[in-house]
């Protein structure tokens, strides 16, 4: 589960607050204009952003001062997701051990991921001989590996066609729902948002300005914002 | 703050500290004595001091002026005109800042010198001392610089503004009116700015063509002030004044100091839509041949002197050791200080942090070499370690000398691969020496070579930190030269220059390989 517990946010001029929570196996799309503060709230959750003031509670542990590798979480970003001079399998066994000290069955564990993600056959590739799609797979197969009760993905399709975008939802929505993990999605489409999400979080400005089931909030006519930005 | 940038900080303190260390040791007693002595003796009114205050501006305008306003012609010629060889003219454009100082001299003085080729052709000897000298070794350097920098803003013309222009029938003049010029002037105060830095500090030439103390500049009335005359005192009034002149200059002109040593990005002339008349034709080859010819054939004649010449092989081979001796130790401590600066710039929480880290780099332009080698000198000459610290401070200086350079070269790849990586090793938790072996030396060793060859190469061709400490026993290649060259022995020092020319080629060529692929 996630809790931000009254949390404000400052960077220059730009402020946050955020106050929700979000129950272990949820599946929860985040949408909103751009600049509205949709990877800011990832951010915060991970561990990148420090906030001014509040409390994080993640799978019911104060982690408000926690580093980002000690949180109980994942994280798949729109890019960078990879090293470029390491192999496909080095780069999803960073996930277990940052030293790359393995033993066998955590070298299987690896192997099973990338079987699970359909990366087997590129194992020893490096991330710019395979596809954009492949390379978002990496994420996923790492994130498999670790195992960590929550995924935060921000908008980590963005670049993909829709059918693909639509394979690697199912793919995590299938991972989801086998490990119960609680996933937070940051997405420009609305469509991905109503194709995996239970609920869905409008944030404009830094302020969720709607946070209920996804049919339900793609339906509401009486929020300016949300009908500028469905248009 | 996050963690990361904290790290960072805390990082480029020591390197920040060893800079701050050396300008500080460097300042305080040129400071003191100069402020002190210097008022009390009255040197800072000394008709000597201002007389070469007057002449450090007057060659620095007059180079400054003759640079630009011959490089604005050749580089339009450059950016209208697409021809076979035009890149390998543009390379041989980066030749006289890459080779070192005192081989391009020496070409220059193969040409134009008393018995050089063109005396030879005209019949009468040609005197290449003094202001006349000095003027033409600072065009010579600079305005290939010059030429490259505008053109550099030439290319960044819209390729739309070229077909509006033929759309609407534009005259030459109104190219240049309406598109060229607006280009151009944008660049002219920074450009300008930094030939004037480059030429009020220049050392090299002044050294070599000026002629006596009617032509001495700041930098090199420093080093007869200390060397010769042994007067701190002087020294400092000079040290002084050159500080406040660099100082003012380097604030003008600091951001374009790194493309010194860049190579021009070749890419090919634009695509303009023009017709131009015959005339125009003729004009614009005619200053690319004169252009080309003014660069190329001092560097021919180092090459075919070079070759001619006697090679003087025990000096030779003894100065090669000490100038490896010295330039391997610059390079890596330049690389030492250089790399978490790029780190802590790549990562400042704020764009005021990052622009004093990146000042910070800049110091040592700011501070220019002969006033560091002031306090450093009487410094040293206190604790009576003149002599044994000699090629400590010849390897110091030469790493701060290189700093910005080499700063300029890594900093934009640490800012990439640290923009990349920085979420994925936190959220990975891969950090220190791990993340060191693992990802940043892989992904770094490129540029990290890179910037660890542009400290070699200017190392080895250095001859201000080696001039105003070398001795007897500490000669390196370009001090060999020089010396050669002050005792009339051209012939030797001609071999000499070619084998400098050589190495530093070798290295520059290599980074020319890996520039490309990095």
């Amino acid at each position: 589960m996630i809790r931000l517990d009254h949390i404000h946010f400052r960077y220059d001029d730009f402020t946050a607050d955020f106050n929700f929570e979000i129950a272990r196996g949820e599946f929860v799309a985040v949408i909103g204009p751009s600049g509205s503060g949709k990877s800011t709230l990832l951010s915060i959750i991970a561990g990148f952003d420090s906030i001014q003031s509040g409390r994080i509670i993640l799978d019911g542990k104060d982690m408000t001062e926690a580093s980002p590798s000690t949180r109980p979480l994942t994280m798949v970003f729109q890019d960078n997701n990879t090293f470029a001079h390491l192999d496909l399998w080095t780069n999803v066994a960073l996930g277990i051990s940052p030293a790359l000290k393995l033993d066998a069955a955590e070298r299987q564990s690896v192997d099973d991921a990338l079987e699970r993600t359909g990366l087997k056959a590129l194992a020893r590739r490096k991330p710019g001989e395979v596809s954009g799609g492949e390379r978002q797979r990496i994420a996923i197969a790492r994130a498999l590996l670790r195992d960590e009760p929550i995924l935060l993905l921000d908008e980590p399709f963005a670049a993909l066609g829709p059918a693909l975008r639509r394979e690697m939802l199912d793919l995590v929505k299938e991972l989801q729902r086998e490990k119960s993990y609680t996933v937070m999605l940051v997405s420009h489409h609305p469509d991905d948002a109503s194709y995996a999400a239970t609920r869905t979080a409008f944030l404009s400005n830094g302020r969720i300005l709607a946070f209920e089931p996804t049919q339900q909030l793609l339906k509401r006519r009486d929020l300016p914002e949300l009908e500028d930005y469905i248009g | 703050m996050t963690t990361a940038s904290k790290g960072a900080m805390l990082a480029a303190g020591p390197p920040l500290a060893a800079i701050l260390l050396a300008v500080v040791v460097g300042l305080a007693p040129v400071a003191a004595i100069g402020i002190g002595e210097g008022l009390i003796t009255g040197h800072i009114v000394d008709t000597y001091v201002l007389r070469i205050l007057w002449f450090t501006l007057l060659q620095a305008s007059l180079s400054t002026l003759i640079s630009l306003t011959l490089a604005i012609p050749v580089a339009l010629a450059f950016a209208r005109v697409d021809f076979p060889g035009r890149s390998l003219l543009l390379r041989l454009f980066a030749l006289p800042l890459a080779l070192p100082a005192i081989v391009v001299i020496l070409g220059i003085v193969t040409v134009y010198g008393r018995t050089g080729w063109l005396s030879t052709l005209i019949g009468s000897p040609l005197n290449v001392y003094g202001l006349t000298g000095i003027l033409l070794a600072h065009v010579f350097f600079n305005l290939p610089l010059a030429t490259r920098l505008l053109l550099q803003q030439l290319d960044g013309i819209q390729p739309e503004s070229w077909r509006l222009a033929a759309q609407l029938d534009f005259t030459q003049m109104a190219r240049f009116r309406l598109i060229e010029w607006p280009q151009m002037r944008v660049s002219l105060p920074g450009v300008a700015s930094l030939i004037f830095l480059l030429c009020a500090a220049s050392f090299a030439v002044v050294l070599t063509l000026g002629g006596g103390p009617s032509a001495t500049t700041l930098e090199v009335g420093i080093y007869q002030a200390l060397r010769f005359d042994y007067d701190p005192a002087r020294a400092t009034v000079l040290a002084l004044l050159q500080l406040v002149l660099c100082g003012l200059f380097v604030l003008l002109a600091g951001q374009y100091a790194h493309a010194v040593q860049n190579w021009p990005s070749l890419k090919r002339a634009q695509q303009r839509y023009e017709t131009r008349s015959a005339g125009a034709s003729l004009a614009l080859a005619l200053i690319i041949i004169l252009a080309g010819a003014f660069v190329g054939i001092p560097i021919l004649a180092i090459v075919l002197s070079g070759v001619l010449a006697q090679f003087n092989w025990p000096a030779l081979s003894s100065a090669t050791l000490t100038s490896f001796l010295i330039a391997l130790p610059a390079s890596a401590l330049s690389l030492a200080l250089a790399w978490p600066l790029a780190q802590a710039s790549a990562r400042a929480p704020s764009r005021h942090w990052r622009s004093l880290l990146n000042l910070s780099a800049l110091l040592t332009l700011i501070v220019p070499p002969a006033v560091l080698a002031t306090g450093w000198f009487i410094a040293a000459s206190r604790a009576g370690l003149a002599f044994s610290a000699a090629p400590f401070l010849v390897i110091a200086m030469n790493a701060l000398m290189a700093l910005p350079f080499a700063l300029g070269t890594l900093a934009p790849s640490v800012q990439q691969a640290m923009a990349q990586h920085d979420r994925l090793c936190a959220s990975l938790g891969i950090s220190g020496l791990q993340r060191l072996i693992l990802i940043d030396l892989p992904v770094l060793r490129r540029p990290l070579g890179l910037s660890a060859a542009m400290a070699f190469v200017l190392s080895l061709g250095d001859l201000t930190a080696i001039t105003l400490f070398g001795s007897q026993n500490l000669v390196t290649l370009p001090a060999l030269i020089y010396a050669q060259m002050g005792s009339y022995r051209i012939d030797a020092a001609a071999g000499s220059a070619l084998i400098l020319a050589l190495f530093s080629m070798a290295i520059i060529t290599l980074l020319d390989k890996w520039g490309a692929r990095a």
